[in-house]
């Protein structure tokens, strides 16, 4: 059990890559501490499952380094590196029975008799398939077969890591909230470091304590769920956590205020650096609706349960609020209020503005 | 799920009808005859289960279907093991694998006889390339018109030619659609190749590999063309198969009554055998 | 990058190729070259035998018979094929199992059994000697073949598919030639392919329900053989063509080959 860390870490499936589009990671760094739940988050493609395979040592990084506590890792062979894999689509050995299948990871590196059935009482105990220990795997359902993956994971007492790889995709939604809760409960019994690949930011949000968002490569932001909320370090973050995303606005940055589309914003705090395109984020939970601000049409309201989502034209820019309790009439004119500790200036993608502490 | 209708009956029909006419017409010739005696002039007698008792007591079936069923035994212990293990070999991807199926097919889209002809002029002693390689480098004496082993032996290796690409086409199939997830998760298991074979590959090539050996099996027991063509069923009797013998009975001597007969213990040992190797390979289903 | 094991798969191919390359090289040796003695290239090349072939209608006429009844054979399997098994993969009726499994059992025939009581039948409804006689014994394995490949295939298709079709209002004939075809198209492509394999590959039966009009070429091979005493190099030559057809109508499957021999069933 350590701390793994990924130095440098680029990939490339060519064998001589050309530019920085043949990368499929670009440039990692990341530490993911011993212990902890955390969740991988980006859209199909954006590196995600290279990054897991890496780790796990499926594939070898073209470039960069791989390191399980002060060991190099990065040549190793996966059964050498004590990490366990759970797969998007349940892997599970058809001919043997739910036992010989939890009991397989041991047996292949020689654990004595005695300590594999303890180990595989434990872990049926805790994934609640005791009583279907003695009936062959092939006939079980997708949860129950995924479980049995998670616990040919868990049964090594020693693993560095257990790696998810949206496992939950083939799972009913209703079984999907119990087998995540119990993945949860899992953590909390076993303190083993866990990394969960999805795309939905719901289960990542609700796994991870902390949240590592990826896009084209890279990794864009590593934060606790509330923190990629609150303050996205890049407007991909920002757009792709939260629901509806954040709104992203041309603007013009000027100091500590920016103008969108003609109006003046006052924004959280000064802003750094110059040149490049300015975007204005704000997430629809903080424009409000009000006597005065900016002028805008409202196009279409949507009432979707706790609150409504309203759809607003500014000239030709289009932004989205959110408000609890009232709604404005559709294609009714209006004023948005911005709050300005919560709108923020972004270049060329990256936050620029500097909060006011 | 499958929904009960009768009216399904119409969607086959076309098929029943076909398959009736031709199967069903000539069946009934075949037991018509099975237990009559004709001396010719469209007359016949009445003859019982005589031929099938005659037919089931001679040394000459007993021998041919003695060497029926090691010529499929040799073959099936050959082309088995090896076709899955070519199968294994096998690149999964890229642009090489259309290319070596297609060159693996070959041998099975030629014409049986053709088939045969081909090997029969490619062991022809001093003009054939296999008969020269024998004789005149390796310096053995190898002639399959004059010894019964170099006979079979060629039989064999044709057939091995000829058939083994069809379990390797099958067990390729099975292996392809084995999701890459299943050996990354033997892999981080610590799995050895033999388990990664026993507990993945195997069970996932159980399906195709048991249609592989119920179409080797058939088709090799009912096997005539390429073996007459090659040997003739020589020297002597030593590669008459069941097949080259019925016909010589039916066609070449004609004695419809004894051909008929033994068409019948044919049919019926080819189908029981399949049946049983179908129930066997499929017990552990339940 | 080349891995060790693919030598296995390589020597396997040489190892087909070796008879083949011998009757296609024999093909082009002259009748004195072959009898003389082992040569691995020809040393005089000729394309006579070649020649001999396409200038002689027995010969040449041996070949267009052996397409006219394999392609006549491949349009009756995969008609008849197609609506039974389109039921077979989607109702359950009285009798399917037996009637299925019954199918298949005419697979398992040995085509020796058959030959006899075919010649007197298709010679009592006077058809014996034409490619239909050809074409209509061999859907005997033909048939339930296609059905079982479909099948296999049609399997793989939801009957959500069917039923949406229904609703949108389409009658039964326009949905199976207008959505449901084109879904399979990879299943009666394979299917046609069996069908046309096994029909070009079989002899037995062809050459014993034809005398003149329909003899294939296999019948006229081994005339040659035994009239024109040891023209090797024609018979060489023969066989070679004999290859072709098979070879470019696999290319045309060669990305369905692997699914296509596990009958779509994997």
């Amino acid at each position: 059990m350590a701390e793994i860390k990924l130095s440098n870490l680029k990939h490339s499936y060519f064998p001589a890559p050309k530019g920085p589009d043949d990368f499929a990671l670009k440039e990692i760094d990341v530490t993911w501490r011993d212990g902890g739940a955390y969740a991988l988050l980006g859209p199909s493609g954006c590196g995600k499952s290279t990054l897991l395979n890496i780790i796990s040592g499926l594939l070898t990084p073209s470039e960069g380094r791989v390191l399980f506590g002060d060991q190099d890792v990065t040549e190793l062979e996966p059964d050498k590196r004590n990490i366990a894999q759970v797969f998007q689509f349940p892997v599970i050995y058809d001919t043997m029975t739910v036992r010989q299948n939890l009991a397989f990871p041991l047996k292949n590196r020689g654990v004595d008799e005695a300590t594999i059935a303890r180990r595989v009482a434990e872990i049926a105990e805790m994934l609640d398939v005791t009583e279907m220990l003695d009936t062959r795997a092939a006939g079980l359902s997708p949860d129950n077969k995924q479980k049995i993956s998670m616990g040919r994971g868990l049964v090594r007492d020693d693993v560095n890591v257990v790696m998810f790889d949206e496992p939950l995709t083939v799972i009913d939604p209703h079984l999907k909230w119990k087998l995540r809760s119990k993945l949860k409960e899992l953590h909390q019994r076993i303190a083993v470091t866990m990394i969960y690949v999805t795309h939905d930011q719901t289960e990542a949000l609700t796994f991870a304590d902390e949240v590592v968002v990826m896009q084209d490569g890279v990794v864009v932001q590593i934060g606790t769920p509330v923190e990629l909320f609150e303050r996205p370090q890049h407007t991909f973050v920002g757009h792709f956590i939260g629901s509806p995303g954040m709104n992203i606005l041309p603007c013009e940055a000027r100091g500590d205020h920016a103008s969108f589309a003609g109006h003046s914003v006052n924004l959280e705090g000064p802003v750094q650096g110059a040149g490049g395109s300015t975007e204005l984020g704000i997430r629809p939970e903080y424009v409000s609706v009000a006597d005065q601000g900016v002028p805008a049409t409202v196009t279409k309201v949507s009432d979707v349960g706790r609150h409504f989502v309203i759809d607003a034209m500014v000239g030709e820019t289009r932004l989205k609020v959110v408000s609890e309790h009232s709604a404005p009439e559709q294609g009714s004119a209006v004023h948005l209020a911005f709050r300005p500790d919560q709108t923020r200036v972004y270049r060329d993608g990256w936050i620029a503005t500097e909060a006011r502490s | 799920m499958k929904t009960e209708n009768q009216r399904a009956w119409f969607f086959v029909l076309p098929v029943l009808f076909l398959v009736a006419f031709n199967a069903l017409v000539p069946m009934m010739t075949v037991v018509n005859y099975s237990v009559q005696e004709t001396f010719g002039n469209n007359q016949f007698f009445w003859q019982g289960l005589d031929w099938f008792e005659q037919i089931l007591r001679s040394d000459r079936f007993q021998a041919a279907l003695g060497r029926q069923f090691l010529f499929t035994g040799i073959i099936l212990a050959i082309e088995v093991p090896l076709g899955i293990i070519i199968a294994l070999s096998m690149p999964r991807k890229g642009f090489w694998v259309p290319v070596c199926l297609v060159l693996m097919a070959l041998p099975m889209l030629i014409p049986w006889n053709v088939v045969g002809a081909m090997w029969n002029i490619f062991a022809l002693p001093k003009i054939g390339m296999l008969g020269y390689f024998m004789n005149d480098v390796l310096g053995v004496n190898y002639d399959m018109t004059q010894d019964p082993l170099a006979a079979w032996i060629t039989i064999i290796v044709m057939d091995v030619w000829h058939w083994t690409s069809l379990v390797v086409l099958l067990c390729y199939a099975g292996l392809v659609s084995i999701p890459d997830a299943y050996y990354q998760a033997a892999k981080i298991d610590g799995a050895s190749a033999w388990s990664v074979f026993r507990y993945i590959q195997l069970p996932k090539m159980k399906t195709v590999l048991t249609i592989a050996i119920l179409l080797r099996f058939m088709d090799s027991f009912n096997i005539y063309t390429e073996p007459f063509v090659l040997t003739g069923g020589g020297p002597g009797n030593s590669t008459t198969l069941l097949s080259i013998d019925l016909v010589k009975i039916a066609l070449g001597q004609f004695d419809l009554g004894p051909a008929a007969a033994m068409s019948l213990i044919y049919f019926a040992i080819t189908l029981l055998v399949s049946w049983v190797f179908y129930v066997v390979m499929t017990k552990d289903d339940q | 990058m080349m891995r060790k094991r693919s030598i296995i798969p390589i020597v396997y191919i040489v190892f087909l190729m070796l008879p083949i390359y011998w009757l296609v090289s024999m093909s082009f040796k002259t009748t004195n070259e072959i009898l003389s003695g082992f040569s691995l290239f020809p040393q005089t090349f000729t394309v006579d035998s070649y020649v001999a072939i396409f200038t002689d209608p027995t010969w040449y006429w041996g070949y267009i018979n052996s397409i006219i009844y394999v392609s006549l054979n491949t349009v009756i399997s995969i008609f008849v094929a197609l609506p039974a098994a389109y039921a077979f993969s989607r109702y359950r009726f009285l009798g399917d199992k037996q009637l299925f499994f019954w199918l298949l059992t005419n697979r398992m025939a040995p085509a020796a059994v058959f030959a006899l009581p075919f010649f007197q039948l298709y010679s009592s409804i006077q058809i014996f000697d034409t490619h239909l006689a050809v074409a209509l014994a061999h859907t005997l394995f033909n048939v339930p073949l296609a059905v079982w490949i479909l099948e296999g295939f049609m399997r793989g298709i939801p009957k959500e598919l069917d039923e949406t079709a229904y609703v949108d209002g389409y009658s039964f004939p326009r949905f199976f030639t207008t959505i449901f075809l084109p879904n399979i198209k990879a299943g009666v492509g394979v299917a046609a392919f069996f069908c046309f394999m096994f029909s070009w590959v079989e002899m037995l039966l062809a050459k014993t329900l034809t005398a003149v009009e329909a003899k294939p070429i296999a019948a006229v091979m081994t005339r040659t053989a035994s009239s024109a005493g040891y023209e090797l190099g024609l018979l060489a030559a023969a066989g070679t063509l004999t290859i072709i057809p098979g070879a470019i109508v696999i290319w045309f499957v060669r990305n369905y080959i692997a699914r296509g021999f596990a009958m779509g069933r994997v």
